[in-house]
Parts: C-alpha cells; sequence; structure tokens
C-alpha cells in the first residue's frame, strides 16, 4: 500500500476506522468509498481473476466494476459504498470461503 | 456440384459433423445464420452428461455413453490443431437429491437401465455425509446424491470457437449471416438463401436446431421439434466452490458458477424473467448455501431443441435422398459422436453406427 | 405491490425535471436512482457539494440545485440508492436497495440512464491510476478530492473544464495531450453558423484555454501513438505531437474523448437502436416525445442522445408530459401549449451539437485499436482477439461474445460494446448497424443470488 497518496483531500470530516486487507485505515465517515480509498493511498483495489492484474477505480460512477471490494463476503463496488465505522474491506474473493 | 456435403447450420451439431466429414476427406459447405439467431450453441449448459438420459431407450444411454468416451481424444484434438484448449473435466457428475423419496426413486430406476445395459453403468450412491467430503460446500438440505462416473462438464463455447477454427482450417468452407430459404434437388441439391445465396452439393444435412422444424418438411422430414425455454444464470469468477457439476450447478473453467435451468414451453420467447431467476437462484442455495453471497453477472434464456421424446432425430428423407436430419437436444454431450461416429452413417459404410431407434418412424401418425 | 403510473430511472437532470413535472399533474410517479443523493453524474451530490465548493465548480453545476429542490417538494417518491437490474412487460421494474431485492409496477416508464464516457482504450488504459475525466468531476464533486499530478488525455470541452478546475484549486494538471487537432476545431467553426449557444460554447472553451495558458498548463493538440505506462500502475503518458515524442511522468491520468448513451436499460427491453454517425454510436430509436417503439417506455436525457444537462432537463419534461396526457390527466391541446416552449429550448441547446461533434471528434486509435490493446477490460479481451474471431466467421458482438468472452464481465458490456461492434464491422466491412451490438438481459447490473431468492415467490409462500 503506497501511503503517499496521488490525491489531495480538501474536506475535513471525521474519521472513522476500518480495514482494508486486514491493515486499519482511518476515513472520513460518510465519504465515498472508491474515494477515500484513492485519498488513503490505496491505488490498487484487487487483482483481475483472469490475468491477476491490478486495477483500481476507472468511472466512479458504477459503470466499469473495476473498484471491487470485499465487504461481508459479498463483492461490492466501492464507488457505490459509504464509508462507516469499522467496516472490513477485503480485496474481492482472495481469502477461502467458508465450508458453512 | 462445389462440394460432397451442405451443412445447413453452424451450431455445435453443424460444426461436429462438418468437422468429422472434413477429417475424412470430403468437402463441406456449411450455411451459418446470423449473430441473432436462436442459438442453443451459445446458451447450453455444458454439460457432457450421461446419467438421466434413455431411462425409457437404452440404445440412447449408450449413444450418450459412447460419445462422452469419445470426447476427451476429440477435445486433445481440436486442442492441438487450434492451439486452443477445449476445458472438459470428465470426473463424475452429481444428480443432487432433496429428499431420501426422491433419491431412492432414481436410483432404482438407475438399477433398472443397469441391467438393460449389461451392468455397464457406473454409478454410487452418497449420502448426506459422504457427499459433503466430495463437495464441502454442499448445503444441509441436500440428502444425498447419484455420483455417476461418466459424467462431465466441458467449456461449450471454447468448443464452439474450436470447430469453427478448425473447420475452416481444414479447408470447409463457412458462409455466416445465412438463412436458408429453399432445399431443392433437381439432381443435385441446390441450397437456396435469403440473400440469394445457392450452393450446390452430392448431400445436404439438416442441422438447423429449431430451423429445422419449418425447413424439414419441405425436405421430407416430419421434424417434429419444439423449443423448451431454459432460464441460466452465472455469477462473478469465484474461487474454487463446487467440484463436480450436476444439474443445478458447476463451476466453469473460467470460475464463475453456472446455474441452470428452466424448463418452459413459451414457444420462441427466449427472455429471462425475474420469476425465472429466483426460482433457479433459491435452488442453487439450497444446494449450495455460499452461493447466497455470489454475485449474478449475466443470465439468459435458450431454446432447447426438444424432439416429442426428447430422443435425437437421425432421419435419412426418404422423398430426397441424400439428404439428411440431425437434431438432438445434447449437441455437447453428443458432439464427439457426431465427429466420430455420424460420418458413417452419412457415408453408408459398413462401420456405420445402428441409429435405426433414432428415425422418425417412431413418431406416429396421429 | 407497488402500483405507478410513472416509474422513471436515474435522478439526473432529465429524471429530477421529468419526476417533479410529472407528479405536479397528479401522477403517480417512482423514481429509482443507484446513488444515495439526486443529481445524477452531472449534478453528483449538488446539495451538499454546491455549499462546499460551488465556486469553484460553477453556476452550471449549481443551477442543479434548482432541480432537486423541486424534485424534494413534489411528492415523488424518490428511492435513492435502487439499483434496477431488470424491466419485464407489464411493466415490472426488479431492484435491489440496501441488499433486499423488490418490485414496481408502472403504466409506463421513463428511461433517464444518462451518459458514460466513450470507452477510451489506448495501451496501458486499465493501469490502476488511469481513470476518465469524469471519474476526476466525480471525485472533485462529490468529494473534494483532487489528482496532485495528473495528465488529461483526449478531446472535448470537458478536459477544458476539468483542467480549468483544477487549476483554481491549486493543483493544475501536468499536461493538457489533446487529439484533436487544430483543423478539427476550424472545419467545425463553418457548423456555428447562426447558433448563438455555439458561440457562447465556443467563447467558454477559448476562455478556458487562456486561463490554463495564464496559469502555466502545458498543452499539446493532434497528439498520437497514446500509451500510458507502467507495470502496477500508471507512471507516465507517452506520445507524439509537433513532430516530437514526449514522455511525462504522472501518477493518474484523466482519459475523455466524449460521453455516449448509456443504453443497458433500452437494449434490454429490446428497443429499436440506430447508428448515429455524427455521435458515433448507438442512439434509441424514439418519436418526438421519447417515446420508444416499445410502447409505454420513454427515453430521455443523454441515454437518448448526448445532448447535455439543458436538453436533458427539457427532454425529461416533454416526456413526462405526454404521459401525462397519455394518462388522461392534461388534454391534447394543453399538451401541445405546455411542449411549445420546451420544444423551442431544445431547438435552442441542439443547435450547438454539430459544432461540438466537428470539433472534438474522438480519437482514431481510441476508436480502433492495436491488436494487442485490451479492449474488455472485465475479461481482458484484445483488439486482435475481436478481429480474429470475425475471421472465424463472427459477423456479430453475440457470436463474437461467445467466442471470446468480451462482454461477458460484470460490466457487462459497456465499456467495450461499442469497440467490438467498431471492430468487427470494420473486418466484416460493414457497417455498425448492420453488425449490431450485444443483446442485453437481467441482470443490468450484478445482483447477489441471495437478494433475487429472497424474491422467490415459493420461497415466500412458505414463509407466510
Amino acid at each position: 500500500m503506497n501511503n503517499a497518496s496521488p490525491f489531495l483531500e480538501t474536506e475535513t470530516a471525521s474519521r472513522v476506522t476500518v480495514t482494508f486487507a486486514g491493515a486499519p485505515l482511518d476515513l472520513p465517515l460518510g465519504a465515498n468509498l472508491a474515494a477515500a480509498l484513492l485519498t488513503a493511498g490505496v491505488g490498487a483495489f484487487r487483482q483481475t481473476p483472469v490475468s491477476g492484474a491490478p486495477r483500481g477505480p476507472f468511472c466512479m460512477m458504477g459503470a466499469c466494476f473495476d473498484c471491487l471490494v470485499e465487504i461481508d463476503g459479498v463483492a461490492r463496488q466501492a464507488c457505490m459504498t459509504e464509508v462507516t465505522a469499522g467496516l472490513q474491506i477485503d480485496r474481492p474473493h482472495e481469502g477461502d470461503h467458508d465450508a458453512g | 456440384m462445389e462440394t460432397d456435403y451442405t451443412l445447413i447450420g453452424g451450431g455445435v451439431v453443424g460444426l461436429s459433423v462438418a468437422w468429422g466429414l472434413l477429417k475424412r476427406g470430403r468437402t463441406v459447405t456449411v450455411l451459418d445464420g446470423d449473430d441473432g439467431s436462436f442459438r442453443a450453441s451459445r446458451g447450453n449448459f455444458g454439460l457432457v452428461w450421461v446419467q438421466s438420459k434413455g431411462m425409457n431407450q437404452p440404445r440412447y444411454a449408450q449413444w450418450s455413453q459412447g460419445s462422452a468416451a469419445l470426447w476427451a481424444d476429440f477435445a486433445a484434438e481440436l486442442g492441438d490443431a487450434t492451439g486452443q484448449s477445449v476445458p472438459l473435466e470428465q470426473n463424475g457428475g452429481y444428480d443432487l437429491h432433496f429428499s431420501e423419496e426422491s433419491l431412492q426413486e432414481t436410483v432404482d430406476k438407475y438399477n433398472v437401465l443397469k441391467e438393460k445395459l449389461g451392468g455397464d453403468y457406473p454409478f454410487e450412491v452418497l449420502g448426506h455425509n459422504a457427499l459433503r467430503k466430495e463437495e464441502p460446500h454442499i448445503g444441509p438440505k441436500v440428502v444425498g446424491a447419484i455420483l455417476h462416473h461418466q459424467d462431465g462438464h466441458a467449456n461449450p463455447l471454447q468448443l464452439l470457437r474450436a470447430l469453427a477454427a478448425d473447420v475452416r482450417r481444414l479447408g470447409g468452407r463457412v458462409l455466416t449471416g445465412k438463412t436458408v430459404s429453399r432445399v431443392s434437388k433437381p439432381d443435385s441439391f441446390r441450397v437456396t438463401c435469403e440473400d440469394g445465396t445457392t450452393v450446390t452439393s452430392a448431400k445436404v444435412v439438416l442441422a438447423a436446431g429449431l430451423g429445422a422444424a419449418t425447413l424439414g418438411p419441405s425436405m421430407g422430414f416430419k421434424a417434429p421439434i419444439r423449443p423448451q425455454r431454459g432460464q441460466v444464470l452465472i455469477t462473478e469468477k469465484l474461487p474454487k466452490l463446487i467440484n463436480r457439476p450436476s444439474l443445478i450447478a458447476r463451476q466453469v473453467d473460467e470460475g464463475g458458477i453456472q446455474i441452470g435451468a428452466t424448463n418452459e414451453e413459451v414457444g420462441l420467447d427466449d427472455r429471462v424473467t425475474q420469476p425465472g431467476l429466483s426460482g433457479l437462484a433459491a435452488d442453487a442455495i439450497a444446494a449450495y448455501p455460499a452461493l447466497a453471497k455470489a454475485q449474478l453477472v449475466r443470465s439468459w434464456g435458450a431454446l432447447r431443441v426438444l424432439s416429442p421424446d426428447g430422443l435425437p432425430i437421425y432421419q435419412h428423407s426418404a422423398t430426397m435422398p441424400g439428404a439428411y436430419l440431425v437434431t438432438c437436444h445434447s449437441g455437447i454431450t453428443l458432439a464427439a459422436a457426431h465427429a466420430r461416429l455420424l460420418p458413417d452413417w452419412l457415408e453408408g459404410t459398413e462401420a456405420a453406427p445402428d441409429l435405426e431407434v433414432f428415425s422418425e418412424q417412431r413418431f406416429a401418425v396421429s | 405491490m407497488t402500483r405507478v403510473d410513472l416509474a422513471i430511472i436515474g435522478a439526473g437532470p432529465a429524471g429530477m425535471a421529468a419526476a417533479a413535472l410529472a407528479a405536479r399533474q397528479g401522477l403517480r410517479v417512482t423514481l429509482l436512482d443507484e446513488q444515495p443523493r439526486a443529481g445524477g453524474q452531472i449534478y453528483r451530490d449538488v446539495d451538499r457539494a454546491a455549499a462546499l465548493r460551488g465556486d469553484l465548480l460553477g453556476p452550471d453545476y449549481t443551477h442543479g440545485a434548482t432541480l432537486t429542490a423541486a424534485l424534494k417538494h413534489s411528492g415523488v417518491d424518490h428511492v435513492s440508492g435502487a439499483v434496477v437490474w431488470a424491466i419485464e412487460e407489464g411493466f415490472a421494474l426488479s431492484y435491489t436497495k440496501d441488499g433486499r431485492g423488490a418490485q414496481v409496477m408502472a403504466d409506463r416508464v421513463l428511461l433517464a440512464t444518462g451518459a458514460i464516457e466513450r470507452p477510451m482504450p489506448l495501451p496501458g488504459w486499465t493501469l490502476p491510476g488511469v481513470m476518465t475525466a469524469g471519474a476526476g468531476q466525480i471525485l472533485l464533486k462529490q468529494s473534494g478530492v483532487l489528482a496532485r499530478r495528473a495528465v488529461l488525455v483526449g478531446t472535448g470541452p470537458l478536459l477544458y473544464l476539468t483542467a480549468a478546475q483544477m487549476l483554481r484549486a491549486g493543483t493544475p494538471p501536468l499536461a493538457l495531450v489533446e487529439t484533436a487537432t487544430r483543423s478539427d476545431l476550424l472545419g467545425a467553426m463553418r457548423h456555428l453558423g447562426g447558433a448563438l449557444r455555439g458561440w457562447r460554447y465556443l467563447l467558454k472553451g477559448l476562455g478556458l484555454l487562456a486561463e490554463l495558458k495564464r496559469g502555466g498548463v502545458k498543452r499539446h493538440v493532434g497528439a498520437t501513438g497514446l500509451a500510458i505506462e507502467g507495470l502496477a500502475r500508471a507512471e507516465a503518458l507517452s506520445f507524439s505531437a509537433g513532430g516530437k515524442s514526449h514522455r511525462i511522468a504522472c501518477d493518474t491520468v484523466y482519459l475523455h474523448h466524449g460521453v455516449v448513451p448509456n443504453v443497458q436499460a433500452a437494449r434490454s427491453l429490446g428497443i429499436a437502436h440506430d447508428w448515429n454517425a455524427a455521435q458515433a454510436c448507438f442512439l434509441p430509436r424514439l418519436d418526438i416525445w421519447g417515446q420508444s417503439d416499445v410502447p409505454g417506455i420513454y427515453v430521455a436525457g443523454d441515454s437518448a442522445g448526448i445532448g447535455g444537462a439543458k436538453v436533458a432537463e427539457e427532454a425529461g419534461r416533454l416526456a413526462a408530459l405526454h404521459v401525462a396526457q397519455a394518462a388522461g390527466r392534461i388534454t391534447q391541446t394543453e399538451l401541445d401549449r405546455q411542449a411549445a416552449p420546451l420544444r423551442a429550448t431544445l431547438a435552442r441547446e441542439r443547435a450547438v451539437r454539430p459544432f461540438l461533434d466537428r470539433a472534438y471528434p474522438p480519437c482514431p486509435e481510441a476508436l480502433a485499436p492495436a491488436d494487442a490493446t485490451l479492449i474488455c477490460r472485465c475479461e481482458e479481451v484484445t483488439a486482435g482477439d475481436i478481429r480474429n474471431y470475425a475471421s472465424l466467421g463472427c459477423v456479430g458482438p453475440n457470436q463474437a461474445k461467445a467466442f471470446g468472452r468480451a462482454g461477458m464481465g460484470p460490466c457487462q458490456g459497456r465499456y467495450c460494446g461499442l469497440t467490438v461492434t467498431a471492430l468487427l464491422a470494420e473486418a466484416n466491412g460493414q457497417t455498425p448497424d448492420a453488425t449490431g451490438y450485444y443483446r442485453v438481459r437481467a441482470p443490468l447490473k450484478p445482483v447477489t443470488l441471495g437478494e433475487l431468492a429472497q424474491m422467490d415467490q415459493t420461497a415466500q409462500d412458505a414463509a407466510e
């Protein structure tokens, strides 16, 4: 994870702690998750299931599905998700499925 | 005469037959439809499947078994020839059951068939716990499964692509975007398309799927086939979740879970419906509860090509000698038989398989 | 199940204006929108952001607040965060909100699904750090987030606007790399004619360019050989312009060469579409009210053809009026009377399109990418693959999709559809119309199997 973010944040909002791929991050509460992760220095959100190539947000409007992350075991578009306290975010489908 | 054969239909059935004919030195022209044609070759479930077939006609079970046995070699040859593999797994497949009664009922039927086949019907019954060892994600509602060792699944789209590529490589002439309007036989066959294209050949094979229902009668066939809609779902690509395929779900080689399929008599309507999709999703989750969190990315309705008894039809025309009807529901399972065995039947050689039970004589005039 | 007179998909300018007007005419209206707050992409989050950075974003943006205000007081049932994934005859709209599936029945439906960026497949366009200029706009509007070291690439007024906003915010782009040439602009001047709006656009564009020049933003025109370099993320843009090779190190690349209608919903309903050469995209076939050849289904705004926010707003109102008349709320005379001023505005606003289409043509090397360039981001299919499928007999995108998976991924062809049609049309020597487009089916957006299953009737019966 690159913490020298290529993105500049101009708003100040109260922050909450989430985890991304197991690492804690402080993100603005209620922010667009994709924007918040980018600003926190996360560039690659996932690896493609086809070639393993890294991908990050592309369209920011829910059309391209490149910003997919996993929340509660479900692949979600980060750009269509709001930051809430305690959110556990993973790269999609990297862990094993529970045999449940 | 331009070629020995004209194949009407460029789907998996037509291309498999064309490929087999080319392999034995025949020349072929394949007439394929347009981008929007009803194409079972694009919409099918991809099983190479033996169990449950031919419960009332052991010869159909045998024909399917024969094709399944030829499949690996057939797929390997296509893969080598085109440089792109045709993924195939033949490690057995399940018939999943949600009640002890339905499981037992099916086992009884299989035993009857097994006897008729002289014992060549290798299946075993797995109770819930035994099944769970094989399929860790199986749900508690599944009481057990019949594991049939001759079953498997393939990538049907890669089969279609490989056939399209190799038929061309072998010198087959393939014309796409064609709708055949007329077949006549002044001396040799003349096949005319809506756009005015005419091709001539010594023989014609009608392998046009549902299109055979309209063209067939003019060529001396009953062609009593009808569409039956199957809605199919496919999820996002997932880590390994399902090992062996079943009629409910299979994990394709690219990673998605394919879920099938409805059986709907709705004519030529290939749309999907919310009730159809929801019902299939509910069944799949009952079998594999982890699927509840999987994202559905695509769904489609495809039209099965069904004869009244569900069996294939292989018929030589009485009124137009040299014209053959080849149609079936299981074009993927039977692809290897169509490629390797059917050419002998079309050519009338000694080695021709006995396909008498698949003739149209079984459809009584009502 | 809820049954309404009119269901509208999309709370951008077309959807908001239509909803408010239809409700005022006494219609029962449900407005379904994916975003948490109304505005669409053009007025994204305007209610919150206008106060924070309205100065930066300008009056064209803050105008959106008038629409959100009108919507708020209209009595429209605005369902935010609703992802519509199926529209069936009747009309039954299936959607997901907060992880639950739901349905609404509507006598008529207005699709106001807006635009997406025209796909711009260039070498390296899938690398993290490469985004659309629209994405940059959304980052700024909704989140107040700016790229520190960005290069803007492509063509069109949005690039100028984005660059100027970045400059004003103190993070000017490293460069503006335009694929359009000076002769494109000069040639387009002929199309200005008497269109006053056109001259305003032109002057606005020139004003922005002057501002960028004063701010020291480097500008290149007629750029070719574009490629984004980098292994794990975008590191530089390389290109040729003015007879020289250039390489600009950067962290972010914003791509843009116009927007195209988001046709997923319209296509899923089987609405007829025609190729529009001037806009280089398919447009739904509509009557003068925006009604399609599927009776009861209307399309307005950029999803009906790119016209911009003002056109969208008035076209939305026009469709709503027609729905009101069809539902017996207003007479034909009243319809015509109220439609006349809307049509006048539409004509005025649309007069500028020929100029814009000519001045900022799509980037040629992104319309016909090199063989090695990925054109389907989801399934990682290259332009060369598609050309190969054409040689294997694929006359249209659906057979090519079966052969090579382009369009099968989660974006469902949104970012490869036009490219695949163009590549096949070129390879087969056919028109885009004859080549056709993907058959779009439900789900319009992915939906979990759990959400689907929970709508299963037998499951519901069992639970009752």
